[in-house]
């Protein structure tokens, strides 16, 4: 499938890979920018400003934005995660010029102060909407256990206190920091011409800014701090979360780490489905990769009757410790790659897919994969591949939280759940990437 | 062999078991939907749960192959597959590669015809279907849509799939069989494939398959005489919940797609009435939309925010006031977005097979045939407001069925004083800002919280 690459003289990078078989173009904007880039007298103007970026610009009410996608029968959205902010759109091949000039426009927005204090209080629906799922805000603050005083462990939505506080000033400071065309890969998949589309991009966008942009605390992270409990009486289930490293995305191991995730987690025939699921131990038992920029993390999540916690969390450690001692079988290894195969060609056959398969690699390696390599390199994944990733990432070594109704759990740091808040330090070292289900914030629904 | 439209295959076989292919030569993948008319409706008194449980047991063991023997053939072969029960059918969902389509469907046959079903899996299983019900209040989004669909519905549609604590703790392996037995059969079942596959291959093999299979009594979920109830739930959350109904038409009523495009003027794409009216414009919510769902015997409009406390007999109102105001008109422009929208996920349905296997399917189970593309477009191209508005004087807002789940009870305010309920409240919302926006002005650090948007 033709790839091409272009940059524009302000640092804007465009991608795009054309099929022209596929009915539709998926085009979008990812900012390399996320929670863990914000200082934490900012913590959740990331997805605040994602939220404002739909308020209009000098030439575009609040209304014509919606109004103009609409009119197009775009399927467009946004979200962010820890460290990506993406803005896009699935478009008939005829209103490709109209879906880029709205996103193009739309991304230089006014933040008008009546626009901004309407929207706070959206986002503070949004907060409390998801401090009603106890699953989400599990996750919130494990990861800010795990990470400690890494900025991977900032929660996306940021705290009610914190956005409460949020000015506009604030954001448009953020803005300028994090917006300029350099920071931002443009990507596009499906059925378009890539002469065209450049064409588009460039009258759109070559008037950006172009900024010192980048990251600090890129460096990895582990942190294997034992057992902690955290107490929520209102809650029915127990959720419980295993945090290790893993390797970064740019590292090639990451398909060793990914192909091992399947084979203990996948939410069937793996190690993890068998131990705890199957028996009925668990209403759910899933292990995961996840890939960051300059790090990565493995993720273990149990949700069970909470008096079931102390034996599930001693199962999922018999697994986590047999398969670091003895990995995997080959039968599993084949089953895994599998599983990836048809996973990975479902996931490329529909503009959307492929978009953002392209512009994830682009932006953590700078490098292009097709289908047929991104099978290849998974392809290739050996035992040994295995053996030397768990060796380097061991995935017995976790911080674990359980979170519900439970008391006490024996051997855990007992914490009072209403603010297990973090020592919100300064940014140290590097961070991971959102655990994809969870963690994600769309801007709708 | 009838061949219905351009890349569309139907065939029924003798023993009633219908199967649907479509063509799609541009991917690689193939996805199987089959649905079995054994869903929840059908679960007997004192049982009610039987149906999910069954649906989890068949696939521990089915022809010659154990438990794992089963799962590691379908992972091998790549199958990312979903075994789930709704009101009236049991669904097994699967999607691989096309070319390992045959394989799968030897596999699905034993799941299907041949399960076995055994006693030590039940207790795993009941395990499981109680924190399935235990995990719904963890999730307040989905208990209150099955808080109101227990009370709009009539019975048996009404049943959750989840059934009840005391009915899944009782239930015995016999009681699973005779489910099984009585239920799973070939009249009424649709198997539908959609990929990169080849008609003639797969209808041989189909009949290989499933011509053995022997037919059973029909069933239909015959819908009881019913009052639906309103009711609040009480629960100390930060957000209430809210969910409410009443009735429209079913999906073969010639005024579905009126129905279908007055909701879409009302909750489609985001420049779409409730999302305008209540979050753009009001800030009320973060989640706020309506869609329309059917049976084959009646259709609802439905409806559902989040909203905290303080906002949320404000939130009911605006929503109200919206549905009322249907009736009011529908502009040109606002038909046009809804056709454009309509048209967009029409074409692109045509990229997923997901999608497409769902779709055929559905056609057949509501209508007995498939929709060509064609007929899609065109009724999509004839939408007219004159016909929208027809279908909303026919079924103007009334008898509504409201859920709360939450701190506090709301009401419905009626049609003929909620305009003015809205003005009111958006009166007294402006004042509480002017003042807030009064004294102290402009302090450096925004109150938090409790800012009230002065744009309007």
């Amino acid at each position: 499938m033709p790839f091409h690459a272009h940059k524009l003289p302000n640092g804007l990078q465009l991608i795009g890979e054309t099929s022209p078989s596929m009915k539709s173009v998926a085009v979008g904007f990812f900012v390399r920018t996320g929670s863990r880039d914000e200082t934490p007298a900012e913590s959740g103007v990331s997805h605040f400003l994602e939220h404002m970026m739909f308020k209009g610009t000098p030439r575009r009410s609040a209304d014509a934005v919606n109004l103009d996608f609409d009119r197009i029968g775009a399927s467009y959205n946004a979200y962010t995660s820890e460290e990506n902010t993406v803005y896009y759109a699935a478009l008939l091949p005829e209103y490709l010029p109209k879906g880029i000039e709205i996103l193009a426009d739309i991304l230089r927005p006014s933040l008008r102060q009546g626009d901004f204090d309407g929207e706070k209080k959206v986002i503070l629906e949004e907060i409390d909407m998801y401090e009603d799922q106890p699953g989400s805000v599990a996750w919130d603050r494990a990861r800010r256990i795990y990470y400690d005083t890494h900025p991977l462990g900032n929660s996306v939505l940021g705290t009610k206190e914190s956005v409460g506080a949020l000015t506009r000033e604030q954001m448009q400071a953020y803005f300028t920091r994090r917006y300029a065309a350099n920071n931002i890969v443009v990507s596009v998949a499906g059925n378009f011409d890539w002469n065209e589309f450049v064409a588009l991009i460039s009258a759109a966008c070559s008037g950006w800014n172009t900024d010192k942009v980048g990251r600090k605390n890129r460096t990895e992270w582990t942190n294997a701090s034992g057992l902690h409990l955290l107490t929520r009486a209102k809650v029915q289930q127990e959720y419980v979360m295993f945090m290790c490293g893993g390797p970064p995305a740019h590292s090639k191991m990451r398909y060793a780490a990914d192909t091992l995730a399947l084979a203990v987690g996948d939410d069937s025939g793996s190690r993890l489905y068998w131990a705890l699921v199957d028996p009925g131990h668990a209403d759910s038992a899933d292990c995961s990769y996840v890939e960051n920029d300059g790090t990565g993390a493995v993720y273990v999540s149990i949700t069970c009757e909470p008096g079931n916690t102390a034996g599930n969390i001693a199962r999922a450690t018999d697994v986590l410790r047999a398969v670091q001692k003895g990995g995997i079988t080959e039968a599993e290894l084949q089953q895994a790659k599998s599983k990836i195969l048809s996973r990975v060609v479902r996931g490329s056959e529909r503009p959307m897919g492929r978009m953002q398969a392209i512009a994830s690699a682009w932006s953590y390696t700078g490098e292009y994969r097709d289908v047929d390599t991104e099978l290849a390199n998974f392809e290739a994944v050996t035992l040994k591949a295995v053996r030397a990733y768990l060796d380097a990432y061991p995935i017995d070594q976790n911080t674990v939280v359980a979170f519900g109704p439970l008391a006490k759990l024996k051997g855990a740091r007992a914490q009072s759940d209403s603010k297990a808040e973090p020592k919100a330090k300064a940014r140290s070292t590097s961070k991971p990437k959102a655990k994809p289900k969870e963690k994600v914030k769309a801007k709708r629904r | 062999m009838n061949r219905v439209g351009q890349q569309v295959y139907q065939h029924t076989l003798p023993n009633g078991l219908v199967l649907l292919a479509e063509r799609m030569d541009h991917v690689r993948s193939a996805a199987i939907n089959f649905l079995v008319p054994a869903g929840s409706a059908f679960d007997p008194p004192g049982k009610f749960g039987v149906a999910s449980v069954l649906a989890e047991m068949i696939t521990r063991g089915a022809g010659d192959r154990s438990s794992r023997e089963l799962t590691l053939a379908l992972d091998n072969l790549g199958v990312d597959r979903d075994e789930s029960v709704g009101a009236i059918n049991m669904r097994f969902w699967g999607s691989t590669l096309a070319r390992n389509v045959p394989a799968a469907l030897n596999i699905y046959a034993d799941i299907v015809l041949r399960p076995h079903l055994p006693e030590a899996e039940l207790e795993p299983v009941q395990e499981l279907a109680l924190q399935d019900i235990k995990a719904l209040e963890d999730a307040p989004q989905s208990k209150v849509m099955v808080e109101l669909r227990r009370r709009y519905y009539p019975s048996p549609l009404n049943k959750d799939r989840r059934g009840t604590e005391a009915d899944i703790k009782a239930l015995t392996i016999g009681a699973v069989k005779a489910q099984y037995k009585r239920f799973v059969r070939p009249n009424g079942a649709i198997l539908s494939v959609a990929g990169n596959i080849e008609w003639e291959p797969l209808k041989t093999q189909v009949e290989r398959l499933f011509g053995d299979w022997k037919p059973g009594k029909p069933t239909e979920a015959t819908p009881r005489r019913h009052k639906p109830t309103s009711a609040h739930i009480h629960k100390d959350t930060q957000q209430t919940q809210i969910a409410l109904a009443f009735p429209s038409v079913p999906v073969t009523d010639p005024d579905y797609y009126n129905a279908r495009a007055a909701v879409a003027v009302l909750s489609g794409g985001m420049s779409s009435r409730l999302f305008t009216e209540v979050r753009e414009k009001r800030s009320l919510c973060y989640s706020v939309y309506a869609f329309h769902e059917t049976f084959k015997t009646q259709g609802s409009m439905m409806a559902y925010a989040g909203t905290r406390a303080q906002f949320a007999q404000r939130t009911l109102d605006v929503m109200m006031r919206e549905f009322h105001r249907l009736k009011a008109g529908i502009d040109a422009d606002e038909i046009n977005r809804v056709k454009a929208g309509l048209k967009s996920s029409l074409i692109m349905q045509e990229e997923s097979t997901g999608a497409r296997a769902g779709a055929i399917a559905t056609d057949w189970y509501y209508l007995g045939r498939v929709r060509p593309f064609e007929e899609i477009q065109s009724v999509i191209d004839g939408l007219k407001p004159a016909a929208i508005l027809g279908y909303v004087e026919r079924y103007p807002v009334r008898d509504i069925t409201l859920v709360t789940l939450g701190p506090a009870p709301l009401t419905i305010t009626d049609g003929a004083r909620v305009t003015a309920a809205v003005e009111a409240a958006d009166k007294r919302a402006e004042e509480e800002a002017a003042r807030a926006a009064a004294p102290a002005a402009a302090p450096a650090k925004p109150k938090p919280v409790k800012r009230v948007s002065k744009r309007k």
